[in-house]
């Protein structure tokens, strides 16, 4: 059963359409005991860091969070911001996050840039994973971000993509996974990210 | 580097798509949950989805319609028509759209547009435009003036200055109407487009009057727009032929326009 975390500022319906739509298992969790059946967990993520740290942190589904994904080692995909606030700071609203991965979340150049970045994306893999099966060297992934990971270990970055310059578009640690893009709208090349996911990439 | 995007804009009436001529006259396409399904399976870059008569009818955006075609469509959505405060906004995302488009409703009360940025982040908040050439005046510089409810009333409004308003108060991205080339197939309005496009920061959607593959080339090299609407090459009947997204991205593509390409689909 894939664990999709419902919080007041996600976009949790469009990830939950997604799965629903290549077949999987799934359902929201929230509450901190809401776990019991949980092999995977999706944190969706749309607008910002701190009002998304705010809201999860009203729910009250962080300790459970991390005792799942940092101890357990269950699967885990953030999409979004939900893998901004992995990182151990971001720039927007100079706010202290969740501190998993080393490194920080900076702004695109607003001088040289139309930010936020809007639109369709090339992604290329830096490494091979289970996560891309069956999509060759890389794929056009759909962006709306006005900030960007910097992760301070270059082995964590899984995808980079390019906008005024390169910048780290998915990452992988172990268990955890997290991508910039929405992965839930990016056609038929996100859906088949998202099913490798949750047919068990990251076990 | 960003692709360009090749968008598909429902006018929805009753649950039917419509294709309208310079904002009237509109004729039924097909049920919209269809039309979703379809488009989405050409793998068009986005879906926008007007319930057109809301506003006018002074009822809220058909809900279950709106999630209807969420659940068929895996690229970005944005919903508009209708939308009167921060609560109808916040229904729709719940209904599964990203966006929230808003026109007539932003003109009466500009504040809505900075209160929905604030409350959503401005990614989700679309300012479409309905543009009129009027002639350059005092009060109109830019020679474009705004109309609203369905290009039926005309606000003495700068269609340039209003841009800029928009941006300043929050939009993440702004839809050029052209009221004059909508429908006509005769290509986007390129001068108010361009206009836009080099004033503001944020994406800019040109909209109105593509008829043939030409009129997105003419669009992407000589304006600085991020995405045009297709809706009439898509599927209009007044139109001799209409056009795939795979042969219009394949067109682009073979002069230099970046487009997200077209993936075969694999066989299953």
């Amino acid at each position: 059963m894939i664990g999709i975390v419902n919080y007041k500022a996600g976009n949790s319906h469009s990830v939950m359409n997604a799965c629903k739509k290549i077949g999987v298992d799934c359902r929201y969790v929230g509450g901190e005991d809401d776990f019991a059946d949980v092999s995977a967990v999706i944190l969706p993520g749309v607008g910002s860091a701190k009002a998304t740290l705010d809201s999860l942190r009203e729910i009250g589904v962080l300790p459970r969070l991390e005792e799942l994904v940092l101890k357990d080692g269950v699967p885990f995909l953030g999409i979004c911001v939900g893998l901004q606030i992995l990182f151990e700071h971001s720039e927007e609203d100079d706010v202290d996050c969740l501190g998993w991965i080393e490194g920080s979340v900076v702004k695109f150049d607003e001088t040289r840039l139309r930010v936020p970045q809007i639109g369709w994306n090339r992604l290329t893999w830096e490494k091979s994973d289970p996560l891309f099966a069956g999509l060759g060297g890389g794929g056009f992934f759909y962006f709306v971000n006005s900030y960007y990971a910097k992760p301070a270990r270059g082995e964590d970055i899984l995808a980079v993509s390019d906008y005024g310059g390169r910048f780290c578009a998915m990452i992988r640690r172990g268990n955890i996974y997290a991508s910039q893009c929405h992965i839930e709208k990016s056609g038929e090349v996100g859906l088949t990210v998202l099913k490798n996911f949750c047919e068990g990439a990251g076990k | 580097m960003l692709a360009n995007r090749l968008i598909a804009c429902f006018d929805v009436i009753n649950g039917k798509v419509t294709k309208a001529s310079q904002f009237r006259d509109n004729i039924d396409i097909e049920d919209a949950v269809t039309a979703a399904k379809r488009v989405y399976d050409m793998q068009i870059d986005e879906l926008i989805f007007y319930d057109v008569t809301a506003s006018a009818e002074k009822r809220p955006i058909d809900l279950q319609l709106v999630e209807a075609v969420g659940r068929e469509v895996f690229v970005p959505y944005t919903v508009g028509g209708g939308i009167r405060n921060l609560t109808d906004m916040y229904n729709v995302l719940k209904s599964g759209a990203e966006k929230i488009s808003v026109d007539s409703m932003a003109v009466r009360n500009p504040e809505i547009i900075a209160q929905g940025a604030k409350e959503f982040g401005s990614q989700c908040i679309v300012l479409s435009t309905q543009v009129k050439r009027v002639g350059r005046s005092a009060k109109i510089p830019s020679g474009y003036e705004i109309a609203i409810d369905g290009a039926r009333v005309f606000t003495g409004m700068d269609a340039l200055e209003w841009a800029r308003r928009g941006a300043g108060l929050g939009a993440g991205e702004i839809v050029v109407n052209s009221i004059d080339n909508d429908g006509t197939h005769h290509g986007y309005d390129l001068e108010i487009t361009a206009l836009i496009a080099d004033e503001l920061r944020i994406p800019v959607v040109a909209s109105g009057g593509a008829g043939r593959m030409e009129h997105l080339y003419d669009v992407f090299t000589k304006t600085q727009a991020s995405a045009g609407i297709i809706s009439s090459m898509l599927y209009s009947p007044r139109l001799e032929r209409n056009f795939t997204v795979r042969e219009i991205k394949e067109y682009l593509h073979g002069r230099g326009v970046p487009v997200r390409p077209y993936v075969a689909p694999r066989a299953t």
